[in-house]
């Protein structure tokens, strides 16, 4: 059925593409990724090294295989934890309604007011630069967007008969809203979600090039590309070949999501 | 010499192209439509009625094809017209009313404009001229006060009104023919009783002949002069509409017939068994002959041919000679009377009034912001033990709001609502709309045995449980491990009341119940409802728009208008006379299905007032066609007593409204 969706297809190939690659990355990487050639500094893609190295002399390809590990670990982690914070609050707004929705989104509003990227610095500079800190950054700053998007789904389902007919019969309102209207709203849940982590992924390379996320000598594809700017001159490949992952990884997420909301019918 | 008919369709099919094959949606389908002649097309839901609207304007969707037959209009083939002819045809000589006046406007435009567009399209008229027919327009369609009407939106307009501004641009083009698809679908009684008298006028006014589809074969016998019946996409019955009330031929028509609910209270509401069939899975020879009771085995054999019977009635049976042969299941009794009840309130409503939204304190002090909406205002009366109670009345009257305080879905803003049971959960409701009463994402059995979990029972005694309950309703025990996708809308229904049931309610709201069915399966429903309520010894509160439906089930009538109560008593009391004057009103605009019926209604003047701003005195008196004075709009009518158990609230002294019935009731 997946096949059926050029754009699904696509993005779904370089996705099990993406994820294989952080799985198998110890096992599959040519050289250790923190071994470094002293002779064979910033070398252009040859024989030896298939994408050339970078300014310690250290592989790139394996650096950058490896590197597929913390950017897919960064994205899914904030966005799960996007989802656990954003989903139960946009469940509840939607669902209980009235006054108690007026001021969760309104909280809420203030936060999408505020930059992401901005928020997540905040965090970081409040608890320190350290992976565990990033994600944490991210997820809360996802948060808000998912519970926008949960809210309006359950908004639409409050009055639908069969959540009315599981209050009659006395249901508790923790069952009605994740027993009966969850799963109507997890069709655009999954679609934005998978959205999400595109945007994740590359939050987390924005914090770690600015030297706030993963710390070095950790291969890391923002942290390549911010130690590979100052040589970009002496050679573009330490810049390029993290890049181009970065970016195919993003843009896969994107033409899965799209795919999957053309397929599941979510807006 | 007979007149060359308008509309000539001969041996039409039509086929749409799906994932799952082609599906056969119209069979060999043929009739005429004579110049000035109004026919009705009768067939339940799936049945083409809509495909064919649609052939005939050459509107179908891409995935339709026209495998066969001839379409001709004014004596010219519309099949093998080119795209600039058809645009010649549509609007001008074919114009076309949906079922859905809103979808149908342009909510942006005012409606003038709307119509004074479609003038200049077909007439091209100088610049001014367009308005004015639009006005005259608006006139044709009984709107009393066009220029005011015309500046306003869509949205400002009641759907009455919003439904004769689409009749209205439709006869813009001057047509010959007119379709009108359902278009009284959805709207109150007493508008509906508007639009049709309209439609029987329109013949007069504008000489066009009208092809009116519709579910409804009341609505038909109303306005039709011919009527052809469709059913699973094949013509089954043409006749006079005389002569197919009088005699129906094709079990079929029988049985659409007998199903329907009669304003007797003793006829009709006989189910026809079975279901439609699929169009991916068409029985061999007669389509109808799954549920026939005439069925045998000649019947499966090829399809039936449409067959002559007598001059211009047309049926579709092989057997014919014996169904005319045999009597009628209507002339038997339908339903028990329903019980008067014990002597022992089960559920009482006491002076209960409910408000929706409205401006803030702050804002009121001001002078800013909205007054609240009073839904509900100051009513009282109650459901004793096993009784079955009914509230009528038409949209907006506040009786859906009723039926949700008796379940605490809402609380009262004044007033108290008691109910006399051990546990809260002993009220259950079932609602109106199949689609939306069942949990898409949930199998049927988790759907039932979540009642069943709340009540503590589990493992095998659970399923157990469930599998009864399916089999209360008549369903399959295989339905467990169906979606709500894979049902028929009557399927649905037996699934959301077997939910109540599961709680093993003393009290069950029924909203609209039936509204959405088909007729045969609102038939079947009633009847599973009336025994289920006898095996449990519960109460039933049933709100309805539907009058002759409430005849059969209900011991006690209230009937509503704009959130007050305005008259209760037996089914018997309110249905003759001395009765309300809003109550007679509603009785006098539902269509009876019978042509011999067809009488001038009790007019209704205006549009139901808001429940922002109700009328002062009595809420009816803006529209009461026996309006007695200044007290009537100064002074709150009084409850009068007709009898022990008959109340009615307005001013009119009693006798006075026996008499006044006995002269123009129904």
């Amino acid at each position: 059925m997946m096949w059926r969706s050029p754009t699904l297809a696509v993005g779904g190939t370089i996705l099990i593409a993406v994820i294989t690659m952080s799985i198998a990355a110890p096992w599959i990487v040519p050289y250790p990724t923190t071994e470094q050639h002293m002779l064979d500094r910033l070398k252009p893609p040859g024989a030896r090294f298939v994408l050339g190295t970078d300014q310690y002399g250290r592989d790139l390809l394996s650096r950058t295989l490896a590197g597929a590990r913390p950017a897919l670990g960064l994205g899914l982690g904030a966005v799960a934890l996007g989802l656990a914070l954003g989903v139960p609050i946009g469940l509840a707004a939607g669902y209980v309604g009235g006054r108690v929705d007026d001021l969760v989104m309104r909280v809420v509003d203030a936060m999408l007011a505020f930059p992401s990227l901005l928020l997540a610095l905040l965090i970081i500079t409040a608890l320190g630069a350290s992976t565990g800190h990033a994600l944490l950054a991210i997820g809360v700053a996802n948060a808000p967007g998912v519970a926008r998007i949960v809210r309006s789904a359950s908004l639409a389902l409050r009055e639908a008969e069969f959540v009315l007919a599981a209050r009659v019969r006395g249901e508790r309102h923790l069952y009605v809203m994740f027993g009966e209207i969850f799963p109507n709203v997890l069709a655009p849940v999954i679609v934005e979600a998978t959205l999400r982590v595109g945007f994740a992924i590359m939050a987390g390379a924005s914090l770690s090039f600015l030297g706030l996320g993963v710390q070095p000598p950790t291969a890391d594809w923002g942290l390549m590309i911010r130690e590979a700017r100052q040589y970009v001159f002496l050679s573009p490949w330490p810049l390029l070949v993290p890049g181009t992952a970065l970016a195919v990884t993003i843009v896969a997420f994107n033409l899965f999501g799209d795919g999957l909301r053309d397929r599941l019918g979510a807006t | 010499m007979i007149p060359s008919p308008l509309l000539d369709i001969r041996a039409l099919s039509v086929q749409f192209q799906t994932l799952e094959g082609p599906l056969r949606v119209l069979r060999d389908v043929s009739f005429e439509v004579m110049p000035g002649e109004t026919f009705g097309l009768a067939g339940e839901s799936g049945s083409g009625k809509t495909t064919l609207g649609y052939t005939i304007l050459q509107a179908l969707a891409p995935v339709a094809r026209i495998t066969s037959g001839a379409i001709r209009f004014e004596g010219r083939d519309l099949l093998s017209a080119s795209e600039d002819e058809l645009r010649r045809f549509r609007g001008r000589r074919i114009a076309m009313v949906y079922q859905e006046p809103r979808s149908a406007l342009d909510p942006t435009m005012r409606v003038g404009a709307q119509i004074a567009e479609v003038v200049e399209i077909h007439e091209r008229p100088r610049s001014g001229v367009a308005l004015r027919r639009a006005h005259e327009l608006l006139e044709l369609v009984n709107i009393a006060d066009p220029v005011s009407v015309a500046r306003r939106y869509p949205h400002e307009l009641s759907g009455g009104m919003q439904q004769r501004v689409v009749i209205a641009m439709a006869l813009a083009g001057r047509p010959s023919l007119l379709i009108l698809d359902e278009p009284t679908t959805g709207l109150d009684v007493t508008t509906q009783a508007r639009i049709l008298e309209l439609v029987a006028d329109l013949k007069r006014r504008v000489g066009a002949a009208v092809l009116y589809i519709s579910h409804d074969l009341a609505v038909i016998a109303q306005v039709a002069d011919r009527v052809g019946v469709l059913y699973a996409g094949e013509l089954v019955e043409v006749a006079p509409t005389g002569d197919l009330f009088a005699q129906p031929i094709h079990p079929y028509t029988r049985g659409l017939l007998d199903a329907l609910p009669h304003l007797d209270g003793m006829h009709g509401l006989t189910p026809i068994e079975g279901r439609i069939p699929k169009l991916t899975a068409l029985p061999p020879g007669c389509v109808f002959a799954p549920r026939c009771r005439f069925a045998e085995p000649a019947c499966t054999a090829a399809t039936p041919p449409l067959e002559s019977v007598a001059p211009g009635r047309h049926v579709r049976c092989v057997r014919w000679q014996t169904v005319i042969a045999t009597p009628r299941r209507s002339t038997q009794a339908a339903i028990a009377p329903a019980p008067a009840g014990r002597d022992v309130p089960l559920l009482e409503f006491e002076h209960v009034s409910k408000r929706f939204g409205g401006a803030g304190v702050v804002a009121r002090l001001l002078g800013m912001g909205a007054p609240p909406v009073r839904a509900v205002d100051d009513v009282s009366f109650d459901v004793r033990a096993e009784e079955v109670v009914a509230l009528v009345g038409e949209s907006g009257c506040g009786k859906t709001t009723l039926g949700r305080l008796a379940v605490r879905l809402l609380r009262p803003t004044a007033g108290h609502v008691r109910f006399a049971a051990p546990n809260p959960t002993d009220a259950q409701i079932v609602f109106q709309h199949p689609d939306s009463s069942l949990n898409p994402m949930k199998r049927i059995g988790p759907s039932l045995a979540r009642p069943l979990v709340l009540r503590g029972l589990r493992g095998e005694e659970r399923r157990r449980r469930v599998r009864e309950l399916l089999e209360a309703v008549r369903l399959d025990p295989d339905t467990s491990a169906r979606r709500p996708v894979e049902l028929s809308g009557g399927e649905k229904q037996r699934v959301a009341i077997a939910r109540a049931l599961a709680m093993g309610p003393k009290f069950v709201v029924l909203d609209e119940p039936v509204s959405a069915l088909d007729v045969s399966t609102q038939a079947s429903i009633i009847r599973l409802l009336t025994e289920l309520r006898r095996a449990l010894g519960a109460s039933y509160l049933m709100i309805t728009h539907d009058l002759s439906l409430v005849r059969h089930v209900a011991a006690r009538i209230g009937v509503m208008y704009l959130g007050r109560l305005v008259e209760i008593g037996t089914a018997a009391e309110v249905f003759r006379a001395p009765s309300h004057p809003y109550t007679r009103a509603l009785l006098s605009a539902v269509p009876r299905p019978d042509p011999a019926a067809r009488g001038r209604p009790i007019r209704l003047e205006g549009t139901v007032p808001s429940a922002q701003h109700p009328p002062s005195g009595c809420r009816f008196h803006t529209r009461c066609p026996q309006k007695i004075g200044r007290v009537c709009e100064e002074v709150e009518p009084p409850w009068e007593r007709a009898s022990a158990t008959h109340w009615i609230a307005c001013h009119i002294p009693i006798a006075e409204l026996s008499r006044d019935s006995k002269e123009t009731g129904p």
